[in-house]
């Protein structure tokens, strides 16, 4: 229940948001779309908490604070390695282990790996994703599992 | 600045382009295609501000939706594609 | 000129740099996997500070709830399309170039 709120919640901030006209008929033109997108999801049956991880909300802001300045950081690193060319990156291609106990912690590792240029997941399984980065620094960092353990304080 | 910014945005699009012509394999092409049409969203948006109509965010919204659906339908059709090859030459063998 | 202009000039400058070393870098890089983090520059990073410094220019509006919504897209589509990307390249047996063997 909570889940289908909040999904209503999100549709009509789009609604509202993206149509600026207020009058009567454009609203209910928004409430009958709202009530179909509604409908459909639940016939997808995708309204639970992995579309809408509220049990997240409290911790994901200072998560993606965090994930922010390593991709301002890995940002720098790889513009470095593009103008000095394809001498200066040493690609690695390798397992890293994904300990989360959830999908969508396995996702969000996934993601953070992706979101960050330097390195990029593949392949993501149960217990490890098969992640292609541009230098043995990056793959190093991220075998030092800093990030991987925040995803998994997460989940908690 | 406007300006100096819409006229990178068109040398990076070239750049992508020119990387889709030369490949070598599809991927390169797709990567290609889709850093293309992202640029495409910021060209929209950053064009809207320097004639000063912000209309065209709309635009550069739906487009960005519509690259994200477009590249991941090439990547399936193109998966689709192979299975097909690959389950046609084991019944030619 | 107001600060704001001059922030947001800023912020469209570096924008148009990372977006330019990442053009660069998907020309020069040797496979796709590499070159896919080149494109990554562009995605993350460079369309933030573009979107930022067009949501200075923009004012508390409409426009700037917008702008918000376009980084949110791109933020969401972007990884999501690099790693469905890498996922069909590895499928089809395209083997990623490691180590110094690149390095003639």
């Amino acid at each position: 229940m909570r889940h289908t709120a909040s999904v209503t919640l999100v549709l009509a901030a789009i609604w509202l948001g993206n149509s600026g006209h207020y009058d009567a008929l454009l609203l209910s033109f928004g409430v009958v779309s709202i009530a179909l997108v509604l409908w459909i999801t639940h016939r997808m049956d995708v309204v639970d908490h992995e579309s809408q991880p509220l049990h997240l909300t409290t911790k994901l802001p200072a998560y993606y604070f965090w994930l922010f300045k390593k991709i301002v950081a890995s940002n720098i690193d790889v513009v470095i390695r593009a103008w000095r060319g394809p001498s200066s990156i040493s690609p690695q291609f390798e397992r890293v282990p994904a300990p989360q106990k959830t999908d969508i912690g396995r996702v969000i590792y996934a993601n953070s790996i992706n979101l960050t240029p330097g390195t990029l997941s593949v392949v993501v399984e149960d217990d490890y994703i098969l992640v292609h980065s541009l230098s043995s620094d990056g793959m190093a960092e991220l075998k030092s599992g800093e990030m991987s353990r925040r995803v998994c304080g997460l989940e908690e | 600045m406007l300006t100096v910014t819409t006229v990178t945005l068109l040398l990076v699009m070239a750049l992508a382009l020119s990387r889709a012509f030369v490949g070598p394999t599809v991927f390169d092409r797709i990567l290609a295609a889709n850093m293309f049409g992202t640029k495409t969203v910021l060209l929209i948006a950053v064009i809207g501000f320097l004639f000063g109509r912000p209309e065209f965010l709309d635009i550069a919204m739906v487009y960005a939706l519509i690259n994200f659906i477009g590249v991941i339908g090439m990547l399936r059709l193109i998966e689709y594609l192979e299975d097909e090859n690959s389950s046609s030459q084991e019944e030619d063998a | 000129m107001e600060t704001y202009e001059l922030l947001s000039a800023v912020l469209l400058a570096a924008g148009s740099f990372l977006l330019l070393s990442g053009g660069i870098g998907v020309l020069r890089f040797p496979d796709v996997y590499s070159r896919m983090h080149a494109a990554g520059i562009t995605d993350t990073l460079g369309a933030c500070l573009i979107l930022l410094a067009l949501m200075l220019l923009a004012g508390f509006s409409l426009v700037l709830l917008k702008l918000m919504m376009i980084l949110a897209f791109l933020l969401i589509t972007g990884p999501t399309s690099s790693h469905a990307l890498g996922k069909a390249a590895w499928k089809a047996g395209v083997k990623p170039l490691t180590g110094k063997s690149l390095q003639r």
